[in-house]
C-alpha cells in the first residue's frame, strides 16, 4: 500500500555517475545518496531517520555502509554516490553494528507492540525485524521515557506521546523544510532529547497549523492520527483528489472498507509532493456529519415543511415546475449554477442541460464571483484564461510577487512551497493591504510589503509598469519577438505619462514612490520572476484591468512562457478552473468558446442533437436582478450557495424568494436550500468517480471509496433531472462524459481516463500537440499569437470612504476554515476557529472605544451586521477585516453590488463602513437566527435526517 | 621617571585575586607618592606563582609570586619598583626554569605584552605576518602555511594549508573564516591564555586566513564560560580594526555546550541554530557558515601563522619531530605540582612534561594514570610514559593528543569511576543527535555502575557498546567517548574487578 520510500530526495542533476553496490552496477544521476543508489540496485538499506520527502540527516545510523577504499562506516543516506565508488550494504560486521544500535533504540522504548496505535505500520518494528534484534543486553532497569510519559491530547486530530519517540527528528524536519512553520523542535539535549512544539507548549498553543506533515513523517506511532488510534490501520487505499481549495492535492484515502481511517498526501501527486493542509488532511469528517441530507425533498411554498419523496418524485417536480414556469415566463425564465465544487464531467452536464433542456444561456458558476476577471483578463492579454505555470515552476523563480493573494491561509501547500523557495533566497514581493502571514512567515519574510490601499492595485500596477518604462528595465527583446508591437507602443506611451508615475500615485496607494520603485526594480531585475495572485485582485470595480495590469508587467520584462516565471491566479475552489473549462458562463461553451460563434454552435447543436441560443445568457447578478423584475422564476443550483456567498445577503433574498422553483443540490440545508422549493442530496468528493481540475490547468482524478450516501452521485442527479425535463443523457460511468468533453472541446481532446490512469494527472491544453498535456503556457507564442498590452487607465472605484463610512472594510479566509464553512464549520476545524472576527487597528478601535471582543455593528450603506472585535496592528488604519465563513456573520449583509466593468465579479474586498460599539446582533441577524430555526423544524418536520 | 609594573588581569589571576592586589599596588604608590605604570598583561601560565608580578628593569623583568594583598605593603618596603629584594621575589622572569626551559613561539607574546596595546604588539613583533601576506597572492599565502606542516591545533591534527587550499579553491560570493575558540577540553587553557594575553595575534592570524582564501569576514565564537575573554576581545576588536584594514571579525559567545566545539556544531549555532552536528560531506570548507566555504580553524592554529608567514615555512617546519611540525602549548593540570602552560616542540615524551615541567604529583604519591587531550582522551598508564609527545606516537598506542590538555591521576584513582565520569560526560554534554551517542552514553553509565556493583559479566557488554559507539556515532563526541572506557579498562582492569 505505501508507496517505496527511496530514503533522500532525488537530486535535480543531468549528469550521472556509475558505480558499484552490492557488486551490482548502477548508474545514478549526480547528486544521488548511496541509499537512493542502492534502491535502484535492488537493496534496501535499513533506515529511519531518512525519508524520500526530506533532506538527508544521517542520525539513526542504521543505514551505515562500507565503502571500499574509506574509512570507517559512512552513512548510506549522507554520502553522495560517486563514480567508480564500490559500496557494501551488507556484511557481518554491517549487521552487529546495526543490532547493536537498534538495541539501544528498543532499550529506550516501551515493548507494546501489540497494543501500539502503529503496530503494523510502525518502520522501527519493521526495522527491528530487518535487523534481526533478538535480545535487549541492556535489561530494563536503565533510564526510560515511557515510565512517566505525558501524552498530548490537545490536538483534534493527532496526539504526541513521547513515550515512542526515537529522536529521529523527522518531525521537526518536515515541519521546518515541508511546511515551514517552524512549530517543533527538539527541547534537551543528550538522552534528555525530546520533541516539543514551541517553546514547550502544547500542540494545539503552539504555532503549529496542523498541517499533518509531522504526523505523516513520524516512522512509530509517536505522532499518530487519532483516527488510526481508534480504527486501528487501514486495509486498502483509493487515489483521490482532495476537494478543498485549488491546489488540487493528491491524496491517498486509506481505508477499512467504505470507512476512512485517514488520508495521507500522496507523495506522487504533483500538485503537493505529498504536503497537505488541516483541511485537505484531517477536516473530511463532514462526508459522514450528521447533518448530510440523504432524501430528497419537495415542498411547494418555502414556508411548508419539507416532505421526503423519491428521487423520481423529485425530478419529475421540479421539472415540471420548470417547464410550467418557461410556459408562463418564456423560455429564459429559468437557469441554473454550476458548482465550482463538482467535478468536471458534473459541471458539463449542468451546463449541458441549461443548454440543451431549458433551451438558453442562463448558466453562470460562482467564478463569476471570484475569478471571471482572470478569464477576461488573461483571455485578452495571452489568449488563454487559466493560469502559466505547474505550481513546481516556482522552484525556478527569482522573484515571487503575491498580490491579494495570502496563500498561507487559502492555498497552504502552495504557500508552504514559496516560503521553501523564498527559504532558499528567492526575493518575496507582498502586495495587500494586510500583514498576511506570507509576510513575518519565519525564515521566508517579505523583502517587500507594499501595504496598499483597498481598491488601488490598478494604481500600484501602472506604477510598476512607469518605473519598467521609464528606468528602462523593459525586456527589449521578448516584446520584439513575442507581442504585438502597435500594443506595446500604445501601452508604453500611457504607462509613462507621469501620471501614472509612482511619486504621482503614492497618495492614492498609500505606499512611499520610493518603496513602489524599489519593489519594482526586483520585479523587472531580479531574475526570474513570477506572479501569484488571487481574489484581492479581481474582487474589485477593476478586477479585470488589474489582470490585465499583471499580465502587462510579465510581458513588459520578459517572464512568460518559461519555468520560473509567469502569471498565476490561485484559484480559489477545487474545480473552479474545471467549472470555466466546461462552459460554465453565460456567454461560452466547453472550452471558452464564445455562444455567438456559428461554427461552434452548430458543432455542438450536431453533437448534442438541439439548437442553440446565439445571445448569451444572465450572470449571477443578472439572473437575480430579473427575478426582483418577475421575469426570473426558476433556477437550478448544484452545490453552490449564493445566499451566504454573494453580495448584498438582503438583495440576494429577496431574488431568492421571488422566484418559484428554486432546486437546491447540495450535502447540507445550506443558507439557499432555506428559499428552496426542491432540495436533491448532493455527494461528497468520496462519493463519486470524475476529475478536478486545479490552479495549475491539471486534470486529476477524484474517486469513489463510498457509496453515495443518498444512491446517487451528481452527475447521475443532473442526469435524472435532465430525462426528467425530456433531454434524454444516458451515462454509465463519469469517463463516457469526459469521453464526450474531449471530442467536443479541442485543449481537452488528448484526456482520457484511460491516460488519466497512466499519467497520474495531465495539464491541459491535452491534445495531439501536446498528448501528455501542457505544464507551462506560452512558451513558443502566445495562444493568442502576439501578447497584448494593453491600456490599464486607473479609475478609482465609486466606494469612497465618507464622514459617515470612514473606514475600508476588506475580507479574506483563515487556514482552518474553507470558504461559506459548510464543510469545515462540521468538524474539528472549529476549534481552531470559530467565529468570524474583525481585525481593526488599535488607533481606530481607541477612537470609537472598541476593545479587544467587544461587539461592533459594521455598517455600510447595504446593510449592517454585528461581530467581535480583533485589536490588531497586522491591519493598517483606516481599514478593517474579516472573514466570512459563518452564515451568521452577515459579512456579505454589507457588501456593496458594485462590481468589475467587463464581468460583473462583485467588489468584495472594499467597502465603506462605520464602526460602533453596540451591545446586541444586527436587526438581520435576528430576523436571520429565527428563519434559520424555523427552517429547521421545517426540515426536522420532514423526519430526514 | 615611572616604573612600569605588570600583574595578570587573565581569569585565572583574577580568580587569585589579582585586581585587589592591583588596587594595594596603586593604593602604596600613590601613598608613597611613587611614579608607577601598572600593566595589566596576561598570564605567562605558572599558575602556582599566580598572581605574579613582574617589574621592569634595564636588566629585565624581575617577577615576584604568587602575590597576596597582604605581600603588597612589605614589597613597597622592600623596594619594589626598584626591583629590591623579597622572600617572594623569583629574579629575571625569563630565568625562571619552568619558562627558560620552553620554547616559546605561538606563546612568546603572552604575559609579555599589554593585550589591549597595538604598539606593544607590533613592536614585539606582531604585525610582519600581515604585512608579508598583504604582498602575497592567495595561493602563496597558502602555501606557505601548507609548507610549513601547520596541524590542527583543536585536536584532529588535520592540516591547515589543505583546508585552505580548498577553500581557496571553492569559488563563492564568500567566504568565512571561524575560529573555534569554544575551548572545552577539560584541563585546557591554552586558547583562553592566547586570548587574553595577546589576541592581537589571533586577529593577524584570522586576516591572514582570510587573505589566503579570500575571506572578509571572520567569526570568532568564543566559549561562552570565558566572559573576560569575549570581552577583552570585543575591546581589542575596537583599537585594532583600522589595522585590520577592511577584514571583519565578530565575536560570538558560544552556545554552552561542549559538543559546539565541533565544527560543524559550531557552524549550526552561529547560524542561531540549536548546536547539534551536520553531516560530513559537505566538508565546511565547501558547504559551511551560511552554505559558503569557510575555514574553521582553532586559535592556536591562527596564531601559529602570523609567525609563519613573517619568518618563512621552514622556521616553523624546523621545529618539530615526523609529521608532527612545529611547537604545542600543552596545558598541565590535575595531580601535578606545577600546573600551567608549556610550549614545546614536538618531540619531548610525557615523562618529561610530567616530571621536568610538572614536577610529579602535587600528593607526592606515584602518578597513576595520565588523561591527555582532554575528556574524550585515552588514559595512560605509566609504561606508556615514554611515549614522544607528537601525533604519530600517540596514534599508535592508541591515544591522543588533542588540544594538547594533559590531566595527571595519582594512585588514589579508581579507574571505574574514571570510565564512568566519561560516559556520563558524554551523557551530559551529547547532542542527542545520533543513537549511539544519545542512548549509549547513558547506557554506558549504567553498565559501569553494575561493574561496579560487582557484575564483571557486564565487562563484555560494555566493550560491546563502546565497539557500537566507536564505529556508529556521527561525530567526535559519541566516537571518542570509548577512548578514555576502553584505556581505562585495558590499561587498568585490575579495578574492574
Amino acid at each position: 500500500m505505501k508507496p517505496i520510500d527511496y530514503g533522500t530526495p532525488a537530486p535535480n542533476a543531468e549528469s550521472v555517475v556509475t558505480l558499484k553496490i552490492d557488486g551490482l552496477s548502477v548508474t545514478v544521476p549526480e547528486g544521488t545518496s548511496v541509499m537512493r543508489a542502492a534502491v535502484s540496485a535492488g537493496a534496501m538499506i535499513p533506515k529511519l531517520c531518512a525519508t524520500d520527502t526530506l533532506k538527508p540527516f544521517g542520525s539513526c545510523r542504521l543505514c551505515l555502509v562500507e565503502v571500499e577504499g574509506r574509512r570507517g562506516y559512512p552513512a548510506s543516506c549522507t554520502t553522495l554516490a560517486e563514480e567508480g565508488m564500490q559500496v557494501r550494504t551488507q556484511s557481518p560486521r554491517l549487521a552487529e553494528l546495526r543490532r547493536n544500535v537498534m538495541e539501544l533504540y528498543i532499550s529506550d522504548h516501551p515493548l507494546d507492540c501489540l497494543t501500539c496505535a502503529a503496530n503494523g505500520d510502525c518502520e522501527l518494528q519493521n526495522m527491528a525485524g530487518v535487523v534481526g534484534l533478538r535480545e535487549v543486553r541492556y535489561g530494563d532497569t536503565g533510564a526510560n521515557h515511557f515510565t512517566d510519559a505525558q501524552k498530548d491530547e490537545s490536538n483534534p486530530y493527532f496526539s504526541y506521546d513521547p513515550a515512542k519517540c526515537i529522536v529521529c527528528n523527522r518531525c521537526v524536519r518536515a515541519c521546518e523544510e515541508q511546511q515551514g512553520s517552524f512549530a517543533l523542535t527538539i527541547t534537551g539535549r543528550g538522552f534528555d532529547s525530546r520533541v516539543a512544539a514551541g517553546q514547550d507548549e502544547s500542540f494545539m498553543t503552539s504555532e503549529c497549523v496542523s498541517c499533518g506533515a509531522c504526523v505523516n513523517a513520524c516512522p512509530t506511532a509517536t505522532l499518530i492520527d487519532k483516527s488510526v488510534i481508534e480504527h486501528g490501520v487501514a486495509e486498502h487505499s483509493v487515489s483521490t483528489t482532495c476537494a478543498y481549495c485549488g491546489v488540487g492535492c493528491g491524496f491517498e484515502a486509506e481505508m477499512q472498507g467504505d470507512q476512512v481511517v485517514r488520508m495521507t498526501p500522496a507523495k506522487s501527486a504533483q500538485a503537493n509532493e505529498g504536503h497537505a493542509c488541516v483541511k485537505g488532511r484531517f477536516a473530511w469528517g463532514y462526508a459522514t456529519h450528521p447533518d448530510r441530507i440523504t432524501k430528497p425533498m419537495i415542498r411547494a411554498k418555502i414556508s411548508d415543511p419539507w416532505r421526503e419523496v423519491s428521487w423520481d418524485e423529485a425530478f419529475d417536480y421540479a421539472a415540471s415546475e420548470f417547464r410550467r414556469i418557461q410556459q408562463d415566463h418564456g423560455q429564459n425564465a429559468v437557469g441554473a449554477l454550476v458548482s465550482s465544487r463538482c467535478t468536471n464531467e458534473e459541471d458539463y452536464l449542468v451546463q449541458k442541460l441549461v443548454r440543451t433542456a431549458f433551451g438558453n444561456n442562463n448558466v453562470d458558476t460562482c467564478a463569476r464571483v471570484c475569478h471571471s476577471p482572470t478569464g477576461y483578463g488573461l483571455g485578452q492579454t495571452f489568449g488563454t484564461s487559466a493560469g502559466t505555470q505547474t505550481f513546481k515552476s516556482v522552484e525556478q523563480a527569482d522573484v515571487i510577487m503575491v498580490i491579494g493573494a495570502n496563500p498561507a491561509a487559502a492555498h497552504p501547500v502552495f504557500g508552504s512551497r514559496i516560503r521553501q523557495r523564498v527559504r532558499e533566497g528567492a526575493k518575496l514581493i507582498v502586495v495587500d493591504p494586510r500583514e498576511t502571514e506570507m509576510v513575518d512567515a519565519p525564515h521566508a519574510g517579505a523583502q517587500h510589503h507594499l501595504k496598499l490601499r483597498p481598491g488601488t492595485n490598478v494604481a500600484l500596477l501602472t506604477a510598476f509598469a512607469h518605473v519598467i518604462v521609464d528606468e528602462e528595465l523593459l525586456d527589449k527583446a521578448f516584446i520584439e519577438a513575442r507581442c504585438d508591437a502597435q500594443a506595446f507602443s500604445d501601452w508604453q506611451n500611457f504607462v509613462a505619462r507621469e501620471e501614472n508615475s509612482p511619486e504621482a500615485l503614492a497618495s492614492e496607494i498609500g505606499v512611499p514612490a520610493v518603496q513602489l520603485r524599489a519593489a519594482a526594480r526586483v520585479y523587472a531585475k531580479g531574475g526570474n520572476a513570477a506572479i501569484y495572485y488571487g481574489l484581492g485582485v479581481t474582487e474589485h470595480a477593476q478586477g479585470s484591468t488589474a489582470v490585465i495590469a499583471i499580465a502587462n508587467l510579465a510581458m513588459a520584462t520578459g517572464n512568460v512562457g518559461r519555468d520560473g516565471v509567469g502569471v498565476n491566479p490561485l484559484r480559489g475552489q477545487n474545480n473552479v478552473q474545471g467549472s470555466c473549462d466546461m462552459g460554465s458562463f453565460p456567454h461560452e461553451l466547453p472550452g471558452y468558446r464564445h455562444v455567438s460563434d456559428s461554427a461552434t454552435r452548430s458543432f455542438f447543436e450536431q453533437a448534442w442533437g438541439v439548437s442553440l441560443q446565439a445571445e448569451p445568457g444572465l450572470r449571477i447578478p443578472n439572473m437575480l436582478e430579473a427575478a426582483l423584475d418577475g421575469t426570473f422564476k426558476g433556477i437550478y443550483c448544484q452545490g453552490e450557495d449564493p445566499a451566504q456567498s454573494d453580495p448584498n445577503t438582503q438583495h440576494v433574498q429577496a431574488a431568492l424568494e421571488a422566484m418559484e422553483c428554486v432546486v437546491v443540490q447540495d450535502l447540507f440545508l445550506n443558507e439557499t436550500a432555506k428559499y428552496a422549493h426542491v432540495f436533491l442530496p448532493g455527494a461528497s468528493f468520496l462519493e463519486k468517480d470524475g476529475t478536478f481540475t486545479n490552479a495549475e490547468r491539471r486534470i486529476s482524478r477524484v474517486r469513489k471509496v463510498m457509496q453515495p450516501l443518498a444512491g446517487k452521485a451528481d452527475w447521475e442527479v443532473t442526469m435524472g433531472l435532465s430525462n426528467a425535463l425530456g433531454y434524454n443523457m444516458h451515462y454509465d460511468h463519469p469517463a463516457e462524459i469526459m469521453q464526450e468533453i474531449a471530442e467536443l472541446t479541442p485543449t481537452f481532446s488528448g484526456v482520457s481516463y484511460e491516460k488519466l490512469e497512466s499519467l497520474g494527472s495531465i495539464q491541459w491544453p491535452c491534445n495531439e500537440q501536446a498528448p501528455e498535456g501542457t505544464p507551462t503556457m506560452h512558451t513558443a507564442g502566445f495562444v493568442r499569437g502576439k501578447g497584448r498590452f494593453m491600456i490599464t487607465q486607473y479609475v478609482p472605484t465609486d466606494e469612497k470612504i465618507t464622514p459617515r463610512f470612514p473606514l475600508l472594510l476588506t475580507t479574506g479566509r483563515v487556514l482552518s476554515q474553507y470558504n461559506v464553512g459548510a464543510q469545515t464549520r462540521r468538524t474539528e476545524n472549529n476549534r481552531f476557529f470559530a467565529e468570524d472576527r474583525l481585525e481593526i487597528h488599535p488607533q481606530d478601535a481607541e477612537d470609537r472605544g472598541i476593545r479587544e471582543g467587544d461587539w461592533v455593528g459594521i455598517q455600510s450603506r447595504t446593510g449592517d451586521t454585528v461581530l467581535r472585535a480583533s485589536l490588531t496592528e497586522r491591519v493598517q488604519p483606516g481599514v478593517c477585516y474579516t472573514t466570512f465563513h459563518f452564515p451568521e456573520s452577515g459579512a456579505n449583509v454589507i457588501t456593496t453590488d458594485n462590481s468589475d466593468w467587463a464581468t460583473n465579479c462583485p467588489e468584495y474586498k472594499v467597502t465603506a463602513v462605520q464602526l460602533v460599539r453596540v451591545d446586541q446582533p444586527s436587526a438581520w441577524q435576528q430576523r436571520n437566527a429565527r428563519q434559520h430555526a424555523e427552517q429547521h423544524r421545517l426540515l426536522t418536520g420532514a423526519d430526514t435526517r | 621617571m615611572s616604573v612600569t609594573l605588570y600583574l595578570p588581569g587573565d581569569a585565572n589571576a583574577l580568580a587569585l585575586g589579582a585586581d585587589e592586589v592591583a588596587k594595594a599596588i596603586v593604593n602604596q604608590a600613590t601613598q608613597r607618592d611613587l611614579d608607577i605604570r601598572l600593566v595589566r598583561n596576561g598570564s605567562r601560565g605558572l599558575f602556582w606563582l599566580e598572581p605574579l608580578l613582574e617589574v621592569e628593569t634595564p636588566e629585565g623583568r624581575i617577577a615576584y609570586g604568587p602575590v597576596e594583598v597582604a605581600d603588597v605593603p612589605e614589597l613597597f618596603n622592600a623596594g619594589l619598583v626598584e626591583a629590591g629584594d623579597h622572600p617572594l621575589c623569583l629574579g629575571l622572569t625569563d630565568e625562571i626554569p619552568y619558562l627558560a626551559r620552553q620554547q616559546r613561539v605561538s606563546m612568546s607574546r603572552v604575559g609579555v605584552v599589554d593585550p589591549l596595546s597595538l604598539d606593544d604588539y607590533l613592536t614585539h613583533g606582531g604585525g610582519e605576518g600581515l604585512k608579508r601576506a598583504r604582498s602575497m597572492t592567495p595561493a602563496e599565502i597558502v602555501k606557505e602555511v601548507t609548507d610549513s606542516g601547520l596541524r590542527g591545533r583543536g585536536g584532529a591534527a588535520f592540516p591547515t594549508g589543505i583546508k585552505w587550499n580548498t577553500v581557496l579553491n571553492t569559488p563563492a560570493d564568500q567566504k568565512y573564516i571561524v575560529c573555534n575558540a569554544d575551548e572545552g577540553d577539560s584541563g585546557t587553557f591554552a586558547d583562553r591564555l592566547l586570548m587574553e594575553g595577546d589576541p592581537f595575534a589571533l586577529f593577524e592570524g584570522m586576516a591572514i586566513a582570510g587573505l589566503g582564501v579570500g575571506a572578509s569576514k571572520g567569526y570568532l565564537y568564543v566559549r561562552s564560560e570565558y566572559p573576560h575573554a569575549a570581552a577583552l576581545l570585543q575591546q581589542a576588536l575596537t583599537v585594532a580594526s583600522d589595522w585590520l584594514d577592511g577584514f571583519e571579525i565578530e565575536v560570538r559567545k558560544a552556545a554552552g555546550s561542549y559538543v559546539c566545539g565541533e565544527e560543524t556544531a559550531l557552524l549550526e549555532s552561529i547560524e542561531g541554530r540549536r548546536g547539534i552536528v551536520r553531516n560530513k560531506p559537505p566538508l565546511p570548507a565547501i558547504d559551511g557558515l551560511f552554505g559558503k566555504p569557510t575555514v574553521i580553524n582553532n586559535v592556536i592554529s591562527l596564531i601559529s601563522v602570523p609567525d609563519i608567514l613573517a619568518k618563512g615555512a621552514d622556521f616553523y617546519h624546523a621545529y618539530g619531530v615526523g609529521r608532527s611540525r612545529g611547537t604545542l602549548p600543552f596545558q598541565l593540570a590535575g595531580n601535578l605540582k606545577y600546573g600551567g602552560m608549556v610550549e614545546v616542540p614536538f618531540g619531548l615524551t610525557l615523562r618529561e612534561l610530567l616530571y621536568e615541567f610538572g614536577g610529579g604529583s602535587d600528593s607526592g604519591r606515584p602518578i597513576r594514570a595520565v588523561q591527555v587531550g582532554g575528556p574524550l582522551g585515552a588514559y595512560m598508564p605509566e609504561s606508556q610514559f615514554d611515549t614522544p609527545l607528537c601525533y604519530e606516537a600517540f596514534t599508535e598506542v592508541g591515544a591522543v593528543l588533542g588540544h594538547g590538555g594533559i590531566v595527571a591521576f595519582d594512585d588514589s584513582v579508581d579507574m571505574v569511576n574514571q570510565a564512568h565520569y566519561a560516559m556520563r560526560f558524554c551523557a551530559e554534554e551529547s547532542c542527542g543527535k545520533c543513537t549511539p551517542c544519545r542512548i549509549g552514553s547513558t547506557r554506558g553509565m549504567e553498565v559501569i555502575e553494575r561493574i561496579r556493583g560487582g557484575d564483571s559479566n557486564q565487562i563484555e557488554l560494555l566493550r560491546s557498546l563502546c565497539d557500537t559507539m566507536l564505529d556508529g556515532s556521527m561525530c567526535a563526541m559519541g566516537g571518542m567517548t570509548p577512548y578514555p572506557v576502553l584505556s581505562a579498562l585495558n590499561h587498568f582492569p585490575e579495578d574492574f574487578q
